[in-house]
């Protein structure tokens, strides 16, 4: 496998070739804060925590390390006065947005943000979300059926269904969930039925331990994707032989 | 009907054409339409036909001219002498004047500084100090009428660079002549065709940018409207050099007209075999198409722009890797601006030694700026790079009306700065620009003058950039809402000392982390305005006072008693009964009633009316 060759913090590290700085650097135990960033999802560069500094053929900028290819011979300061600068104000304002997020708060804390000199949302608007994309992403390229995506542009931004109905393409896998680095999006399986995004979902039942284990609808579309038969998830994973 | 050569085409299109010398030309781009000129244009032909002078008198509609302020005008041919503020009535004496070879002294532009009237266009101080290489055409040519453009030496660069120079020389030729990109990241042009053509990845794509989204800018607009096919005969040789054969012109919806005539003239060059397979019998091909605009701001910014392109919303993404590797589908794409395409064709004509003789060291060529706000000309000026900020405002722009004080220019669009007056020998360029911490963007120039309150401009501009945002990084979105809602405290007095700082740390951070350029330039607006006009928010803060008397929760309005004449007129117009007071006698505003809308001073003939 072709390497590069970088410093980050001083230390020389190699990694693999087309890898980002971020990766890089988790790979070689240093650690990057970083909000909108999944390994297995592709990186977005909109949260900017995870900016760093590099000096490139002479000349130093900021750059967001979760998309900026790590390069031969590049030195990486993921620490300085200017990256901290940025990631503090980015945290204050994220703070004032989801005041009563725990994950926001300890994240603040981590980069030295105790508090937030902006006003804080109302309870009855926080939604806990950062628009940090994970779900809208994760929707699209791990499960890959675009059930939601934003809607609005600038700090009217959101995440939504299509036109805030009841999602048609969404399968209830509840993927969108897992991803979301704050709780904000949930859902309940009560029984038979799950409901995500307002819409509830038939749960398919085990023939042999009776467990609802997942969505009719998640399977069936598993099935057709991989090409499976028909009764195959009449059994749920635990059960299978 | 396919063309083998230019020659070819001009006598296919010209032969046969003979216009009469006396002509009346009427500017209709869509600015010079919202006046009226398509009713002028109608009554001029009415006339003309009814008296059966069509072989002695042509009616000619043009692109826009670029002199608002007197829209809607016409220009009377071979003397030159311009009409202002013509109406449809004027039609037959225009039609008898121009048959008599006499002018219309009343109609002539009236200086606003002389009051001197000037009988032609070339004469007047807006034109004369101009050098108007690119928009020139645009009052010689109907821009749906391919002839025109071949008459006027249209298409001849194309065929040079076909028959005489090779990809890389054309390259080199646009290098050497130092143009910069007109979008207003002010790129070497030359450097980027060189980039693309060197990429790796095919089908390679150009671009023109024409979603012109400046409030206040619309030189793009004219540029499209009045002389399509010069920005498409840029295109096709920048595909030339670059080894493209697709090219897109996206354009805002929002711009009919210039959706409709750049159409025009790619089905017309498509027709002669400018455009398609085998331009002029040379091997190469190249297409075009129109894609309109997803009606965002944001849309402008050429990864957003690319996005949009591919159907999907238009969000930047970073640029880390260039769009000319890695544009549209993945693929070379080499986006350039209308004004910048336009340029092409004459540096190809004229050379680079000669282009290079014009503008300053860092920034070649003329530019093209809509002079708008608190001035007397209104309109779009080229002028070449390197003239003054004073010689725009008080030569070309004819100063302040109502004799009030300059205060600032805001150049750049709204994530320009605002420039003040202790500057206006700047030479303006586009590294000038951004030393002083604005930016030549698209070339809008907002003048301020006395009556502006700078705080409430930043307000202004901060709020069009929130709305503007797309909201994917945390910076710009999260950032310009804060500041918005700061910049509003400030302006209803309720300011504290510590906004200051605080406004100054998001900033930096914007500037430092934002994604897109939005996000990087959107602090210029604040950021300038604390520099140069802190005192205006310390006066706001500390003071709670609006210098400029613009802040409605700052201000009180009361009448002068000396110079009131007791005419009644404030006192009918006041929507909120706040003024009293009897015939002939001084009239009273009531603070406790008074809304603060500022009609009383408005139609004030007396200037009794004030502000504290």
């Amino acid at each position: 496998m072709e390497t590069v060759e970088l410093t980050i913090d001083g230390k020389k590290v190699t990694a693999p070739k087309g890898s980002t700085i971020l990766e890089a650097a988790r790979k070689n135990g240093i650690d990057i804060p970083a909000l909108c960033y999944h390994e297995g999802i592709s990186p977005y560069g909109a949260c900017r925590l995870c900016m760093v500094e590099i000096n490139e053929g002479g000349r130093d900028r900021l750059v967001a390390s979760c998309i900026y290819e790590a390069k031969d011979g590049i030195e990486v300061r993921t620490s300085t006065e200017r990256v901290n600068r940025v990631r503090r104000m980015a945290m204050e304002l994220l703070l004032a947005r989801c005041p009563r997020s725990e994950v926001i708060r300890q994240m603040a804390a981590k980069v030295g943000v105790e508090r937030t000199r902006f006003p804080e949302r109302p309870p009855e608007e926080d939604d806990n979300c950062i628009l940090c994309g994970l779900c809208v992403r994760a929707c699209r390229e791990v499960v890959g059926v675009s059930a939601i995506g934003f809607a609005y542009r600038g700090s009217k931004r959101e995440v939504a269904t299509p036109f805030h109905e009841s999602p048609e393409l969404c399968i209830g896998c509840g993927t969108c969930a897992y991803v979301c680095p704050t709780g904000c999006i949930t859902f309940e399986d009560k029984g038979n039925v799950r409901i995500i995004w307002g819409r509830e979902f038939e749960m398919q039942k085990c023939k042999v331990c009776g467990r609802y284990f997942a969505p009719v609808a998640q399977l069936e579309y598993i099935r057709k994707k991989a090409g499976l038969p028909e009764d195959f998830f009449d059994v749920c994973p635990d059960c299978r032989p | 009907m396919k063309v083998r050569s230019i020659e070819e085409l001009r006598e296919e299109l010209l032969k046969g054409r003979q216009e009469p010398e006396r002509q009346i030309v009427v500017s209709g781009g869509t600015c010079g339409y919202a006046r009226g000129a398509g009713e002028i244009l109608s009554a001029l032909r009415e006339v003309v036909s009814s008296r059966g002078l069509g072989n002695q008198l042509m009616v000619k509609e043009t692109g826009c001219h670029g002199f608002c302020e007197v829209e809607p005008f016409s220009v009377v041919r071979p003397w030159g002498y311009l009409y202002q503020r013509v109406r449809p009535e004027d039609a037959p004496e225009i039609v008898e004047a121009t048959l008599e070879g006499r002018p219309i002294e009343r109609l002539f532009f009236c200086d606003p500084v002389t009051k001197e009237r000037i009988p032609k266009a070339e004469d007047i101080p807006f034109f004369r100090r101009q050098n108007r290489l690119l928009l020139g055409d645009n009052e010689r040519i109907s821009p749906e009428d391919i002839g025109d453009y071949v008459a006027l030496g249209g298409y001849r660069a194309l065929e040079k660079v076909l028959r005489e120079m090779s990809p890389e020389e054309v390259i080199e030729e646009v290098k050497r002549s130092g143009l910069r990109g007109r979008g207003g990241g002010g790129f070497p042009t030359g450097r980027k065709w060189e980039s693309c053509r060197r990429a790796e990845g095919e089908p390679k794509y150009v671009i023109c940018n024409a979603d012109e989204g400046d409030p206040g800018a619309y030189m793009d607009r004219s540029l499209l409207e009045g002389n399509p096919h010069s920005v498409l005969e840029g295109m096709i040789i920048g595909a030339y050099a670059i080894g493209a054969h697709e090219g897109f012109v996206y354009v805002r919806n929002e711009y009919p007209l210039a959706v409709k005539r750049i159409s025009t003239a790619i089905e017309q060059a498509e027709a002669y075999g400018l455009l398609g397979d085998d331009i002029l019998g040379s091997g190469f091909s190249f297409r075009v198409r129109v894609v309109r605009g997803g009606g965002a701001f944001v849309c402008g910014e050429s990864t957003a722009l690319m996005a949009s392109i591919e159907g999907k919303a238009g969000e930047p993404r970073a640029k880390y890797i260039h769009t000319v590797e890695s544009g549209i589908w993945g693929r070379p794409s080499n986006l350039n601006n209308v004004e910048t395409w336009a340029n092409v064709p004459l540096i190809i004509n004229r050379g680079a030694d000669w282009y290079r003789q014009i503008g300053t060291e860092g920034s070649k060529g003329t530019k093209i700026f809509s002079l708008v706000g608190k001035i007397n000309n209104t309109g779009l000026i080229e002028v070449p790079m390197g003239i003054t900020l004073r010689e725009i405002v008080y030569e070309i722009g004819g100063g302040i009306p109502g004799g009030k004080r300059f205060k600032a220019v805001q150049t750049g669009g709204p994530s320009g700065g605002c420039i003040p007056e202790e500057l206006l020998d700047l030479p303006v360029d586009f590294d000038e620009l951004t030393k002083v911490g604005s930016m030549m963007g698209s070339g809008g120039m907002i003048v301020m003058d006395e009556e502006t309150c700078m705080v409430d401009v930043a307000r202004y501009f901060v709020t069009f950039l929130e709305d503007e945002s797309c909201g994917k990084c945390v910076p710009c979105r999260e950032g310009l809402m804060q500041m918005r809602r700061i910049l509003e405290r400030i302006t209803r007095g309720e300011g504290r000392e510590e906004d200051i700082p605080l406004l100054e740390e998001i900033c930096e951070a914007m500037k430092d982390g934002s994604l897109c350029a939005l996000g990087r330039t959107a602090p210029n607006p604040v950021l300038t305005t604390l520099k140069y006009f802190r005192e205006e928010y310390e006066a706001h803060i500390r003071e709670k006072r609006c210098p400029a008397g613009v802040c409605r929760e700052l201000i009180t309005y009361y009448i002068d008693e000396e110079a009131c004449t007791g005419c009644g007129r404030c006192l009918k117009v006041c929507p909120a009964e706040a003024i009293t007071g009897q015939k002939k006698e001084p009239h009273r505003i009531d603070p406790e009633k008074c809304i603060k809308c500022g009609s009383c001073k408005e139609v004030c003939q007396f200037d009794a009316v004030k502000v504290k």
